[in-house]
């Protein structure tokens, strides 16, 4: 269990609290205490960690339980610098020296307005500015308060929390190093321990942890995410306890609930772990009967449109003409193509399989004489075949590769996976995996 | 105690006070006669003062400018304008920058009026109007000159040497910058009209030097309140590198613990917190980076590679949905472990997006060693020469 923290420069009662609050992050707290003295701090932090790592959440809570002067800001959420700049100034000073910002504030604006209303309004702590979920592209845009700003000003600390580590943020001619402190990722144990937290308050503590124990061993190879395991655990205790309620099993029955459940946890990483399904059908899904659930309708169902007849011709063929070389169309689609000879240069490298590479570009004239090869009835090249082509290129079935200025030869790229064009060649007795190269 | 031992331990580039105040005399002294040759008898000067950071080119100027101010006449005329490369990051803020700090008469408050072109017009002007006898002296002080160099058509720069060069207001230009290569920057009509007088600070130390000086600055004086506690303090300084009130005293132990803190190699802590799929697909990636030297790859590529390990595992442990895997990737591409080689607006689809892999053969392996209850099939495969 978590151990006292212990730090004699401040008030026990405070330390006590601080540790309630941030579980299985000691080490890390004492170190950002240590650094937070009530005088100067160290000018430039730099936290990086992963997701839901309790880089904010550790920071936030001893902000607000030593009462020290600062503003959180977020770089996800301010769009411009000039957003960034007002949040600062309005924390730490107030509405009118937000007012002061210029429309399109530079920094040289900025570090003016903060001198001035430091000069008036002159603190004997360091102030702190958190910016948290910080992203490399927009430092190197100018786009963030960076260490730098704490090189120009004294008595002020700037804090940074990101996902990716400092070599990215590092401007080239280089910048004054900030301390790097690495918020660890919680192991399988501390998961375990935090998770635990969120019990049902009709439940023994047993039963919930013995639930999340089953819900880390579905999920725990595929996302350590301290946030996502949180949603997960919520959305699926109830159908948890269903058994319990339908009195079919009773607490210590472990094997028959992980039977009911396991299933259960499979579906849900194919769907709402993916966002196929929104939390509120997944537990709507919960309440119906298996029999009336029947399939989920993911996000990804919703593009098996229903296409016309030769719709899903033209769609075949312009599948075959992407990931099949043009030299090779003569022996699927002539009748009478005579010998093939099979040298050893046409042995094909697995690396450059199509279906690793990606769709290639084709004219239209090549795909159209797929078509008309494999439709098999005669069709006339006439208006409504050239209109379905240009609705698929809206469905986003198909990609034009072309510039829209060339009118004359257009080029597309087939946009569909294997599984979609197998599905769809079913449904009109079509044999693709025949007529493809990568599969000879 | 604690307030003094934090200022102790709070100025950086302090620690080379010593090494100016000891053997670069003469820099100082250098400097000091050039700007008082600005200051008093009305000579246009620029110098640029070049070294790496840390090297103290801040702290010379600053007991220069200290120096110089002492003598009542410098301190009744001279003006001072200072400007950084990191806060006026154009030419247009710069300028506006320099109105503000002259206090010439387009400024009212804090607002200055008028274009770029007005305003530089505005400032020529107040500038050219005086001579060597008539008009004040501005010292210009320009931090991170190399920033200013990226200026477009670097105007600024051409107009202060400008100035400088011809017979206008006496003005000095001092530049600081931490690129040796800094006169390589600079456009051809710029560089004629720079003096091409430079300052070089080398920090020569070596590490006894080094550990002396910081020695002599974590050294607590006589005048320290409690003497037995000074006593204890001096005795145990080696090299400090963490001192907080809770560890009055700096062992060795601790030096080492910092060390090891500010070491790390953050790439590996990182791959520390990966999820298993997440680090299968990092060493799937490793073998096609082995096998292809290096040429990029896609998800399907890495997809395909992940599934010929599987087939050779009879468990059905790590067989996910290719939805699932497609996420692994993308969480990857969030923390730059990976990088798409050209823009994400290029119309291809995602799986098909060719990336790169931003870590080293070494970093893997060392993470691997350190990843917690790595399965050791996986493990074997990452070791073995061939997927």
């Amino acid at each position: 269990m978590t151990g006292p923290l212990q730090h004699p420069g401040y008030d026990e009662e405070k330390l006590r609290k601080i540790a309630e609050l941030l579980p299985c992050r000691e080490v890390q707290a004492e170190l950002l205490l240590s650094l937070m003295g009530q005088h100067r701090s160290y000018p430039a932090i730099f936290i990086y960690g992963h997701r839901a790592s309790g880089k904010s959440h550790t920071i936030n809570m001893i902000m607000k339980e030593l009462e020290l002067p600062h503003v959180m800001v977020s770089c996800v959420e301010c769009l411009s610098v000039a957003l960034l700049f007002e949040q600062v100034l309005l924390s730490f000073f107030g509405a009118d020296a937000a007012a002061l910002l210029p429309r399109g504030p530079s920094l040289s604006d900025f570090v003016r307005i903060y001198r001035q209303q430091c000069s008036d309004s002159p603190a004997k702590q360091t102030r702190y500015i958190v910016s948290a979920k910080c992203l490399s592209a927009a430092f190197s845009a100018n786009n963030g308060i960076s260490p730098c700003f704490a090189q120009v000003e004294d008595n002020v600390s700037v804090i940074l929390l990101s996902e990716i580590v400092w070599d990215k943020f590092r401007p080239n001619t280089g910048c004054f190093e900030p301390l790097l402190l690495h918020f660890s990722d919680y192991s399988k144990g501390e998961l375990q321990q935090i998770l635990s937290k969120d019990r049902h308050p009709s439940y023994s503590a047993e039963f919930y942890s013995s639930y999340i124990n089953i819900l880390l061993g579905v999920f725990y190879s595929v996302c350590r995410d301290l946030r996502e395991l949180r949603h997960l655990a919520a959305l699926n205790f109830s159908k948890f306890c269903e058994p319990l309620e339908e009195g079919k099993a009773k607490e210590s029955d472990t094997h028959k609930l992980w039977r009911n459940i396991e299933p259960h946890l499979k579906k849900a990483m194919r769907t709402v772990y993916l966002r196929e399904v929104s939390s509120l059908q997944w537990e709507k899904m919960q309440e119906m009967e298996e029999k009336e659930a029947g399939a989920v309708r993911g996000l990804s169902a919703h593009t098996h449109v229903e296409l016309p007849y030769y719709s899903k011709f033209l769609l075949i063929a312009a599948y075959l003409a992407s990931y099949n070389p043009a030299r090779t169309d003569k022996r699927f689609f002539v009748k009478h193509h005579g010998k093939i000879k099979k040298t050893n240069f046409l042995k094909k490298n697995e690396k450059t399989s199509n279906h690793l590479l990606g769709p290639k570009p084709f004219p239209l004239d090549r795909m159209l004489a797929i078509f008309h090869s494999v439709v098999d009835s005669r069709v006339a090249p006439s208006a409504s075949i050239f209109s379905q082509i240009s609705s698929l290129v809206t469905l986003q079935l198909l990609n034009q590769a072309s510039h829209d200025d060339q009118l004359d030869a257009p080029k597309y790229k087939c946009a569909v996976s294997m599984d979609f064009i197998c599905a769809i060649s079913r449904t009109v007795n079509f044999d693709i995996v025949k007529y493809l190269y990568d599969f000879l | 105690p604690c307030p003094l031992l934090c200022e102790a331990a709070h100025c950086t580039s302090g620690v080379f006070v010593l090494q100016i105040q000891s053997c670069k005399r003469e820099r100082d002294i250098h400097l000091l006669e050039l700007l008082r040759r600005t200051a008093l008898h009305g000579e246009s000067n620029s110098v640029l003062l070049v070294g790496p950071r840390g090297a103290g080119k801040t702290m010379l100027l600053k007991s220069v400018l200290k120096e110089l101010l002492k003598e009542k006449d410098v301190n009744k005329t001279l003006m001072q304008v200072h400007l950084n490369g990191l806060l006026q990051t154009d030419d247009k803020i710069a300028l506006k920058e320099i109105t503000r700090q002259l206090h010439l008469e387009n400024v009212v408050g804090d607002k200055v009026f008028g274009s770029f072109a007005e305003n530089l017009a505005f400032l020529l002007e107040a500038l050219k109007k005086g001579d060597r006898s008539s008009s004040r002296p501005v010292l210009f002080l320009l931090d991170e000159f190399d920033l200013f160099v990226h200026h477009k058509n670097q105007t600024l720069l051409y107009n202060l040497f400008d100035v400088s060069q011809s017979a206008q207001a006496p003005i000095a230009v001092v530049g600081l910058t931490c690129r040796l290569d800094v006169l390589e920057l600079l456009e051809k009509r710029v560089k004629s009209r720079f003096s091409h007088r430079q300052i070089h600070l080398l920090s020569g130390a070596t590490f006894p030097d080094y550990v002396q000086r910081v020695q002599s600055k974590l050294w607590l004086p006589e005048q320290f309140p409690d003497q037995r506690f000074a006593h204890e303090w001096n005795n145990s300084v080696k090299v400090g590198l963490r001192v907080t009130v809770a560890k009055p005293c700096i062992k060795p132990a601790d030096v080492l613990e910092a060390s090891r803190v500010c070491f790390a190699d953050a790439k590996a802590n990182m791959l520390h917190g990966l999820s298993i799929l997440e680090l299968c697909l990092i060493i799937a990636m490793k073998h096609l980076n082995d096998v292809y030297e290096g040429e990029p790859f896609n998800l399907q590529m890495v997809h395909n590679e992940f599934k010929k390990f599987l087939q050779r595992k009879s468990s059905t442990i790590y067989h996910f949905e290719p939805a699932v895997v497609m996420k692994a990737f993308e969480h990857l591409q969030q923390l730059e472990l990976i990088r798409p080689l050209d823009s994400p607006g290029a119309r291809t689809q995602r799986e098909f997006q060719l990336m790169r892999l931003l870590l080293d053969t070494s970093q893997i392996m060392e993470a691997l060693q350190k990843y917690p209850q790595c399965p050791t099939d996986v493990k074997q495969w990452a070791m073995s020469a061939f997927a």
